[in-house]
């Protein structure tokens, strides 16, 4: 049982919780998740930790509402508890001095960036971060990733904030004007991809962090695996980030509607 | 091995009370089961148990031999034939403390224990061509009318040292090791990565063969015996070793299981609806997600099948045919000779109605557009020389393939040690699979505070080995704690 110290809104959909879990604020590095399960009968869901306080002794957690589970955790309230909250799991993001770094994060794979651009900034990289949403109220942590950041560069689709335009729009100007060393970029499966087909065309080493469907997190079921130069890998331990030059996306991307109908259904139920 | 004393004046009455000929002249019980039909369709547990009646009347089918070979044949040695004269005479609380005296979890053991190969296939009554007595069904005897006695025993604890001693997982070595050191007067503490105590028992073994609520009383005990459980902790992660260490945690025992699904690496494996054993069963087990009450989805595959012989896959298949599936099959390499399964969970999934397409091998799966497993491509196989492990090894027959319909496939063809643990601890030493290298008695690891069993020792073994390693580490943890003392 973990205590929600803190709630705080982004938009309609995003929320911010601040969690008391004292070993895990310890242990945990960028690039971790944890598992959450909320209720007796919940799911246990992975989310990114976005950063940690060592003398509250709470980690951050960034959620946006897309079914039955992550609605759930957004649902709670200061002074709730999560059931159940394991981690920190997965692999630590390799960091170390670069040189140019772009970041580039759609969605809620904002909340997973923060941490990422955060640690790359302190190892003395030359940090741009590209920002990208659907439209301007769905851009989140601006000014978080503003404060770690050299450079900031916001894409909407609709124009209504910052340039008009894709991630990869963003992306592209950046590598044509000066040497860019690595990109790492979060977000949803069909972003990263389309970022990965960009960096490529460059020769852009880099990096994404893979948000599969997952059941343990600790590498006990293979729920979450993805095909990476050509060999199957477990994201909860073997990842979450890979050379997104080597990922397999439209495999992920089909396996992430696995259980599309019974999510759908399931959504339905809790609406009513 | 040392005879066992068997000259209470009671056992030499009760040996005296009934000649050997008429002992072995009654025929073995017969467990009573749910009907397959009903069963196939719900969750509840298949073997009912044996009656008081068939109990004493089994029992005395024991002859109480001199040298009870039957012993030889259990990984703890187990003193059988005491428990089960003790069944004979009536005193049933009697025998579930006998039991408990080797045993950590004997309501466990009598379910889930490959008997067939191990007390029951040494039994004296085989070497007459006769079948042995039920030792297993016996064991669950006793240990269930234990627990429903509500007079279950919680040893007691002579003196606390107050020394801090750590588990790592839960599964049947770790508790087996917790009760022992805790019996001992050792401060322990389970670490479980999982929400839940139990490890296999918990989140693989299925309720219609070994119910949680019989893994929960168990647990219930150790903590009556002062026990801390310390859920959702991933030792090496949520937690280091050196952490514990300095939190004064004298000593560790690794019990993390051999969690790591394998899969064959061949076309379609990654399609929807292709997925390993364990995920299956988390799913169903762990999360409960055939509730509708639950979060967490499963598929309820119409044709399903399960890749494997051994245990784990019929739990799958009949698990599958449980939530529905009209055609749940077990496709094994090699013949049903070689299937590593229990005898009776075979002699179940038959009668559940489970196909065996044995001597098939797949090749590759099929999908549709949506990337949803549609078919199976089985390759046809003989049996040739037998291999290392002295089963004769399927060859393929040239030319020889099927494809079958499925919209579910359960991958089940073994585990490999989980490397979370051995990663975590600079310095352990580990073998080229993967395995935590012990030694064999005591159990320790080249890092002396360190001991390790079950399956991150043994690869993949049994609940019984488990326990016993869990004992037998328990024994050598106390001897090098005293001795670091001193
Ligand atoms: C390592 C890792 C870190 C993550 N970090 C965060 C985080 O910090 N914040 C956050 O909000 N989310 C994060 N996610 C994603 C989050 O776990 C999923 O959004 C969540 O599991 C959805 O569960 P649900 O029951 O609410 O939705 P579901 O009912 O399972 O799904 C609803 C819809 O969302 C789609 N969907 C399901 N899972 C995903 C997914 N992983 N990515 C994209 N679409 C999906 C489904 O196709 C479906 O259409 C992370 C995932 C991983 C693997
Ligand atoms: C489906 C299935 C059916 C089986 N049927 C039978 C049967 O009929 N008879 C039989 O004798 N055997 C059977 N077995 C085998 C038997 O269950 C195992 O041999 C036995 O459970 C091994 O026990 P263990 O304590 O070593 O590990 P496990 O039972 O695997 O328990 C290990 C525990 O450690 C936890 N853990 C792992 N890493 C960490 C960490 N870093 N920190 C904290 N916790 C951690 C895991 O989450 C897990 O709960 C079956 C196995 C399966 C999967
Ligand atoms: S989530 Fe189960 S193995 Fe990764």
């Amino acid at each position: 049982m973990n205590k929600i110290i803190s709630k705080e809104h982004f938009s309609a959909n995003v929320v911010k919780l601040e969690v008391e879990a004292p070993m895990i604020a310890k242990s945990r590095r960028a690039g971790h998740f944890v598992l959450v399960k909320v209720g007796e009968k919940g799911e246990r869901i992975p989310l990114t930790i976005t950063s940690s306080d060592l003398e509250k002794g709470t980690i951050t957690l960034v959620i946006q509402k897309m079914g039955v589970s992550s609605t759930k955790i957004c649902n709670l309230n200061e002074g709730d508890y999560i059931t159940d909250l394991v981690g920190p799991l997965g692999k630590a993001t390799h960091i170390e001095k670069f040189g140019t770094v772009v970041c580039a994060g759609g969605g809620v794979g904002l909340a997973p960036l923060l941490p990422i651009v955060e640690a790359l900034k302190k190892a003395g990289n030359r940090v741009i971060t590209v920002l990208a949403a659907r439209t301007k109220d769905l851009i989140i942590l601006e000014d978080q990733l503003r404060k770690h950041s050299d450079e900031i560069v916001i894409m909407t689709d609709d124009g209504s904030y910052g340039n008009k335009g894709l991630v990869t729009n963003g992306v592209e100007n950046i590598i044509n004007r000066e040497k860019v060393d690595l990109c790492v970029t979060i977000g949803p499966a069909v972003m990263m991809k389309f970022v990965s087909l960009l960096t490529k065309k460059y020769e852009v080493p880099t990096l994404c962090s893979l948000n599969t469907i997952m059941v343990d997190g600790t590498g006990m079921c293979g729920a979450c695996r993805v095909t990476v130069g050509g060999k199957t890998k477990f994201v909860c331990v073997d990842g979450p980030e890979f050379d997104a030059h080597q990922v397999d996306f439209d495999e992920m991307l089909m396996r992430l509607n696995a259980y599309k109908d019974e999510e759908t259904e399931s959504m339905t139920n809790l609406k009513k | 091995m040392a005879l066992v004393d068997r000259s209470e004046a009671w056992r030499e009455e009760l040996r005296a009370s009934m000649k050997n000929k008429e002992r072995t002249n009654i025929e073995r019980v017969h467990m009573n089961e749910l009907d397959a039909t009903i069963r196939s369709r719900n969750s509840e547990e298949v073997n009912l148990g044996l009656t008081v009646e068939q109990a004493l009347l089994e029992a005395k089918r024991c002859l109480d031999c001199a040298n009870p070979t039957c012993m030889n044949g259990c990984p703890v040695s187990i003193n059988i034939p005491k428990f089960v004269k003790n069944i004979e005479r009536g005193e049933f609380l009697e025998a579930a403390k006998t039991l408990k005296e080797t045993s950590a979890l004997p309501a466990v053991c009598g379910r889930v224990c490959p008997q067939e190969l191990q007390c029951e296939s040494q039994c004296i009554h085989i070497k007459m061509g006769k079948p042995a007595v039920a030792i297993g069904y016996l064991e669950r005897f006793a240990a269930d009318f234990e627990r429903e006695s509500g007079q279950i025993s919680v040893p007691e604890i002579p003196h606390k040292n107050g020394i801090k001693v750590a588990a790592v997982g839960s599964g049947p070595a770790g508790l087996a090791f917790a009760g022992d050191m805790a019996q001992r007067g050792y401060d322990v503490t389970v670490f479980e990565a999982l929400h839940q105590i139990g490890g296999v028992l918990k989140y693989g073994i299925p309720e219609f063969r070994l119910p949680n609520k019989i893994v929960d009383v168990e647990i219930e005990c150790l903590r009556q015996m002062g026990v801390k459980f310390l859920t959702n902790c991933i030792v090496g992660k949520t937690i280091t070793f050196d952490e514990l260490s300095e939190e004064g945690f004298k000593g560790m025992f690794v019990g993390s299981g051999a969690g790591l699904p394998n899969f064959m690496n061949i076309k379609g494996e990654n399609l929807i609806g292709v997925m390993s054993a364990n995920e299956y069963l988390t799913r169903v087990n762990l999360m409960d997600a055939a509730n509708p009450e639950s979060d967490t989805p499963v598929y309820k595959g119409k044709s399903v099948a399960i890749i494997g012989g051994g245990n784990t896959a019929m739990d799958a298949v009949r698990t599958a045919r449980r939530l529905g599936a009209d055609r749940a099959m077990i496709v094994y390499r090699r013949s049903e000779e070689e299937m590593p399964a229990r005898i009776e969970e075979i002699k179940h999934a038959k009668e559940e109605g489970i196909e065996f397409l044995t001597l098939h091998n797949p090749i590759e799966y099929h999908g549709n557009e949506r990337g949803r497993v549609t078919h199976m491509l089985l390759q046809k196989m003989q049996l040739g020389e037998p291999d290392a492990s002295g089963r004769r090894s399927p060859i393929a027959i040239e030319g020889a393939t099927e494809l079958i319909e499925v919209d579910m496939v359960i991958v089940s063809v073994g585990v490999s040690p989980n490397p979370l643990v051995p990663q975590s601890i600079q310095g352990l030493e580990v073998s080229r699979k993967g395995t935590v290298i012990v030694n064999e008695n005591s159990m320790q690891t080249n890092i002396p505070a360190i001991f390790a069993g079950g399956d991150i020792v043994r690869g993949g073994a049994t609940v019984i080995l488990a326990m016993g390693d869990g004992r037998k580490a328990a024994a050598a943890m106390d001897e090098y704690l005293k001795e670091s003392e001193n």
